[in-house]
């Protein structure tokens, strides 16, 4: 017999907004900071609502610092509260850098584990939808080379919610990268219900025999359609996975489906030097090397910063620059 | 802390003059200018918005209502000084010299919307809050080093004193006695949240006391007061007496940003009413009336003459050539490095997403 679920139609932004809610009715603990986050309910309304339903004790507008926001956040949490931290942009976490480098991501181990860093800090990313310059960082490397934390990314309105629950459960800090482009770019139905989905699993977005497409974000986006495309065009089926996860990464799923196509490309929007996909190429590196028929193909932005937008078309991944990757696995 | 740093005014709101004797040493002709400069910038600001809800610009920040403290502060430096705006601060730049055009560039995701006109010392505006306060102060110090008597200016909000960089820019400035003019506009907000919600202190002049740093504060829709009280932190800078902290105390009219809803957390009456109480350009416009020195000719002959420069940056701005693909990778490093040369190559090759 089967239950059926309560479902609701929400954009990721929306799908995020009902984690936090979801968490702040069930575990007294759980705390929101951050800059406009009360009551205006965040600069993209991720958190709408929050502030009349839970009262500025719980929901607060903190003074416009960083670091002061991640600093105080790790107090909280090691005197008994489960903070949210929200970065207003990931472009603005830097002055915070200091706190989660030399504190957030060490007092569980400083502390022998007397002291712990429950803390999630979300924070939306990525370009692509014509912000002033900072605001479009991605910069997701810093951070999955920094020990003692995770980094977690959705692509979806359904795995949203269930990984920042995910996240909000998790006992170490996890950092939670929201790709803006993602926030209303579509709809689905989400679970009214709580539910959690398992950090460090990536997601099949589709099943294919010929080529792996590792990605995550917002270029779960322009793969799709690349996908699509090529499909469409040439007898071509790919696979393309999700990361989901980015520190650490899902060995398994990657291992198994370059087992399976004995090709792969890795698609980020970050800077291609010191990005993810280094780590991915590594996880294949060691789990698949004679599998391989062609070398690991990888379409990134460049060794520069995200430039302004009348740029940031040429900056970003394309569907056109995957498809051309696709084929030089394909034909190599 | 309000009766210690009491708000400064020369010309109150309905444009009486409030110090006899500091009004002296302003001629008509200053005050014509100053008004000339003011609506300059916000007719200015009132194109862009618009241009923004055609799509003709990206996302816009608007600064109607403090016109008085970005004009009268950057009428108060020299040619060779240095100015460090954010990106509220173009009524400034402009007043020092960046031209319409590139200021319109800036809103349309180019470049040359940063780079200063030869000769002028502007940085770039500053996104990320009150980071460009140590630089104010770094700047300040080579031309101390250097000997010279040029000073610099910051422009940063209220909602920026909160952060580090707010304290340290100020700190360095008072060890190493540089001559930098910390010039705060305190408009109430930081996009929503309110300066008493900001901060516990009632003003922030008194955030100067802390380092032993000269501070005041002044009515910023007074331009008369701007321009005296930042003249003055200037002569003290460059006769070496080290740095200064100003708070003008003003309002922006309108949203943070074209992407802001202010009727999400304040009343939007206020703006309305400040409009028709505290306005800088009316407080000008009042003044000269009362002196019987208003003159409508003159007032539609520089209308004119603003609407038609404005009209030749728009299409200036307009005509301008496409960005190039190659200044995404220009200047990243005076000589590119291999991994960079590498993607360049490869990107140019295939014409980037045309390929
Ligand atoms: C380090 C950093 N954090 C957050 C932001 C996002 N942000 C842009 S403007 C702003 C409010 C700034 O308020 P204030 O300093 O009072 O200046 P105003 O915008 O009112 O001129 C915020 C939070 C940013 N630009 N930089």
């Amino acid at each position: 017999m089967t239950t059926s679920v309560q479902t609701k139609t929400m954009t990721m932004v929306q799908s995020i907004n009902d984690a936090m809610r979801t968490m702040l009715a069930e575990d007294e603990r759980t705390l929101i900071l951050g800059e406009d986050v009360g009551v205006n309910g965040g600069v993209f309304r991720a958190t709408e609502g929050l502030y009349e339903e839970f009262g500025a004790e719980r929901i607060i507008d903190t003074p416009l610092a960083e670091s002061g926001i991640m600093g105080t956040s790790i107090g909280l949490a090691a005197n008994g509260f489960r903070p949210v931290a929200e970065m207003q942009f990931l472009g603005f976490i830097y002055p915070a850098f200091n706190q989660i480098m030399t504190h957030a991501t060490r007092i569980r181990q400083r502390t022998m584990g007397r002291y712990t860093s429950p803390i999630v800090i979300r924070a939306p990313y990525g370009a692509g939808v014509r912000a002033p310059e900072i605001h479009s960082d991605s910069v997701e490397g810093l951070f999955t080379q920094m020990p003692g934390i995770k980094v977690v990314v959705p692509s979806t309105a359904y795995d949203a919610k269930g990984l920042l629950i995910s996240s909000m459960e998790d006992p170490d800090p996890v950092l939670f990268l929201e790709p803006m482009r993602c926030y209303r770019s579509s709809r689905m139905e989400v679970p009214e219900e709580k539910y959690t989905i398992k950090l460090g699993k990536a997601a099949v977005l589709k099943e294919g025999e010929d080529i792996s497409i590792f990605t995550w974000g917002a270029m779960t986006i322009e793969t799709m359609k690349a996908v699509e495309q090529i499909e469409n065009e040439q007898n071509i089926s790919c696979e393309v996975i999700d990361l989901r996860t980015l520190y650490p990464l899902d060995k398994e799923i990657i291992s198994q489906s370059v087992q399976k196509t004995s090709r792969a490309l890795i698609v980020h929007e970050a800077p291609g030097t010191g990005g993810v996909s280094s780590e991915v190429l590594s996880v294949i590196n060691d789990t698949s090397f004679l599998y391989l028929r062609s070398p690991v193909e990888r379409v990134s932005g460049f060794d520069t910063p995200v430039p302004v937008y009348s740029l940031e078309q040429e900056y970003l991944p394309s569907p056109e620059k995957i498809k051309h990757a696709i084929q030089r696995s394909i034909t190599f | 802390m309000l009766t210690e740093f009491p708000l400064q005014q020369v010309l109150n709101e309905e444009g009486h003059v409030k110090e006899e004797d500091t009004m002296q040493t302003i001629t008509i002709d200053q005050i014509k200018s100053f008004y000339y400069y003011m609506l300059r910038a916000r007719l200015l600001d009132k194109k862009c918005v618009n241009l923004q809800r055609q799509g003709r610009i990206g996302t816009y920040v608007q600064y109607e209502g403090q016109e008085a403290a970005q004009v009268g502060s950057a009428l108060a430096l020299e040619k060779g000084d240095w100015m460090l705006p954010t990106y509220r601060d173009h009524a400034a730049t402009l007043t020092f010299g960046q031209t319409m055009r590139n200021l319109l560039l800036n809103w349309r995701g180019r470049l040359e919307g940063g780079v200063p006109p030869e000769g002028l010392n502007i940085f770039p505006p500053a996104v990320p809050i009150a980071s460009q306060l140590p630089h104010a102060t770094g700047v300040a110090w080579a031309e101390k080093k250097k000997g010279s008597d040029r000073v610099s200016l910051v422009y940063f909000g209220d909602g920026a004193t909160s952060e580090g960089d707010f304290h340290e820019g100020l700190n360095f400035a008072s060890v190493f006695q540089t001559p930098t003019i910390f010039f705060n506009q305190n408009n109430g907000y930081a996009i929503s949240v309110p300066m008493e919600k900001q901060m516990n202190s009632k003003t922030i002049a008194q955030k100067g006391l802390g380092y032993d740093i000269e501070s005041a504060r002044i009515d910023g829709n007074d331009i008369v007061a701007v321009y005296l009280a930042v003249k003055e932190a200037v002569k003290r800078a460059r006769n070496g007496e080290g740095p200064t902290l100003l708070e003008a105390v003003t309002w922006r009219y309108g949203a943070h940003t074209t992407a802001d809803d202010p009727s999400k957390y304040r009343d939007q009456a206020e703006s309305e009413t400040r409009r028709k109480t505290a306005d800088p350009l009316l407080r000008l416009e009042r003044y000269l009336k009362n002196e019987g020195k208003w003159d409508e000719a003159w007032h539609a002959a520089i209308e004119e003459e603003i609407q038609e420069e404005i009209d030749t940056a728009l299409i200036e701005m307009e005509n301008y050539p496409e960005a190039e693909l190659s200044q995404m990778f220009d200047h990243v490093y005076d000589i590119p490095t291999w991994p960079l040369q590498e993607q360049i190559n490869e990107h140019l090759a295939t014409k980037g997403r045309n390929a």
